[in-house]
């Protein structure tokens, strides 16, 4: 009994030390800004943080947009406001779906790579021989992917709308028939700018904050063994969208909880 | 006059402990400026737990580590990382940075601590380069080299700073009979030419006794017996000879601690 209760009271202590270890990282990671000499390096993460997850992210995107148009007509069509579509569309998306699935995607298209790319260097003995050479792995590594990974969600995000409303527009006027005319006004008419787009972007600035925390957390911190890496890249994964989710229901309930 | 009057590194009363195990146990080692020392003893003794902890990367639970009078466990990050310019390390692995080319690695610390033009870091980096044989390699990446000659890329990175200190863990291990003659020597060049300190941890006994000029042999948490190479041979004690013969019998066990073999046979 009381060999339980302590294992569980280590375990808890555990959890909490490793939190307190990632937050020194993020906080040491936040304020290495990328100086001069680390621009070449943000630059360089950002193509392959966020450049090569627009693939992805366009598909993604197109599909859902192009789900969500013909389920909602099925069912606005039988109250006859089908032209409401348009608002649906782009409301579920800039609100909820593209901060959420860009999140989503995002953590398991970059997130695992990053998880597993620092935890290499650290088992190849790499980020030893920074320290070695006099250049602290959380400036050179950690810090530029820290801010790509950040940065690069809410503009993912942004395309994902983009994409997504094209896509609905695809399938609700060009193949369902819906007049264009209202199908975009309707949309104008609801979809406002500080409530719903600028907040849409606070959520996938906060899931990238969250998302590229937990990645490169993980991979700085895995045991340096083969086993060690792919357990880390599965909790970044895991983590990052168990985050995804509970931060979107805090932040919808402070944002839209109201109205 | 003994070598260890002036010492760059005083290294006194360390333990250190992974676990229940004690790697050191209150140790005194001192490195002489300006010459090469090796460290040597029976793989797991903790050599290159040593050079991590002159490297500042594990703290000691108890002792001190002064450098050139910093102690290393009691500074700042900042002030490490301050040191450690002073440092070039050959690490048993070679870590290259696997994202860079040949030539990129041994520029990396040229680039990050000095102002030299293209020019001249080109310079530099095809000498150190060459130094090492690997010229020819420069463009090639790491995953393209063998292990022996990432290692080699690893050490002409060591030395690109010429730095004060540079601890070299097993740099002839995997290199054919040339290579090991070549490096051996280069080893000793630099040392006599720039004036720097080595570190040596290697097992490789008649090559690494030739070049140091102190020895440092560690077993078993202690250091069993220090001195030239010429005390040590001089030295009556079994497990000295035992391990500079290399007898697989004697008091330096062969085995990393465990159970009684038969013991542990029996129980299935
Ligand atoms: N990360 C670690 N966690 C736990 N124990 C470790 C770790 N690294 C090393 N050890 C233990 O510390 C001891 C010393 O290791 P070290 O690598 O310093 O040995 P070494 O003398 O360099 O051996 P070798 O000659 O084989 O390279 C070993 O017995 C090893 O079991
Ligand atoms: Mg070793």
């Amino acid at each position: 009994m009381f060999t339980k209760i302590q294992a569980l009271g280590a375990a808890g202590l555990d959890k909490l030390e490793a939190f307190g270890r990632s937050g020194i990282i993020l906080s040491q990671a936040v304020f290495a800004i990328p100086g001069r000499q680390a621009w070449p390096l943000f630059i360089q993460q950002l193509y392959s943080v966020g450049v090569l997850s627009l693939i992805i992210i366009i598909v993604s995107g197109l599909f859902i947009g192009m789900v969500l148009s013909l389920q909602g007509y099925t069912i606005l069509v039988d109250y006859g406001s089908e032209q409401a579509v348009g608002q649906m569309v782009a409301l579920s998306l800039v609100r909820e779906l593209s901060p959420v699935v860009t999140a989503l995607l995002f953590a398991g298209r970059a997130g695992s790579a990053l998880t597993a790319e620092i935890g290499l260097m650290k088992a190849t003995e790499q980020l030893s021989s920074l320290e070695m050479i006099g250049v602290d792995p959380l400036r050179r590594i950690i810090a530029p992917r820290f801010w790509a990974g950040m940065l690069s969600l809410p503009l993912l995000s942004m395309i994902f709308s983009v994409v997504g409303i094209w896509g609905g527009m695809l399938v609700g006027v060009d193949w369902l028939g819906i007049y264009e005319g209202s199908f975009w006004s309707n949309m104008q008419n609801s979809v406002d700018f500080s409530e719903d787009v600028v907040n849409g972007l606070i959520k996938a600035l906060v899931f990238g904050v969250a998302v590229t925390w937990i990645a490169v957390y993980q991979g700085y911190d895995s045991v340096p063994t083969s086993e060690g890496i792919s357990q880390a890249t599965t909790r970044t994964v895991v983590y990052a969208s168990l985050a995804v989710l509970g931060l979107d229901f805090i932040l919808t309930a402070l944002m839209f909880g109201d109205l | 006059m003994s070598y260890l009057d002036d010492s760059i590194i005083d290294i006194r009363q360390l333990s250190f402990a992974r676990g229940d195990r004690a790697i050191f146990d209150a140790v005194d080692i001192r490195i002489p400026r300006g010459k090469i020392t090796a460290v040597m003893g029976p793989s797991g003794t903790g050599k290159t737990t040593l050079l991590r902890l002159i490297g500042g990367q594990l703290k000691p639970d108890q002792g001190q580590i002064v450098l050139d009078n910093d102690n290393i466990p009691a500074l700042s990050r900042k002030e490490l990382f301050k040191v450690r310019e002073k440092m070039g390390m050959l690490f048993q692995s070679g870590a290259l940075f696997t994202d860079m080319s040949v030539f990129e690695n041994v520029a990396f610390p040229i680039r990050v601590h000095t102002d030299l033009s293209e020019q001249m870091i080109r310079d530099v980096v095809l000498m150190k380069l060459h130094a090492v044989g690997l010229r020819g390699a420069a463009d090639m990446m790491p995953s393209e080299l063998s292990g022996g000659m990432a290692r080699r890329v690893a050490l002409a990175r060591a030395i690109a700073l010429d730095p004060d200190l540079v601890m070299y863990d097993e740099p002839f291990t995997g290199q054919d009979p040339i290579a090991m003659g070549v490096l051996v020597n280069l080893i000793a060049r630099l040392n006599k030419a720039l004036g720097h300190t080595s570190i040596i941890v290697s097992h490789d006994i008649n090559e690494t006794l030739a070049i140091a000029d102190y020895i440092y042999l560690i077993a078993d948490a202690k250091v069993l017996a220090h001195g030239t190479a010429e005390e040590l041979r001089g030295n009556g004690s079994e497990q000295v000879r035992q391990f500079l013969d290399g007898l697989p019998d004697g008091p330096v066990p062969f085995h990393f601690p465990a159970d009684d073999y038969l013991d542990q046979l029996m129980q299935g």
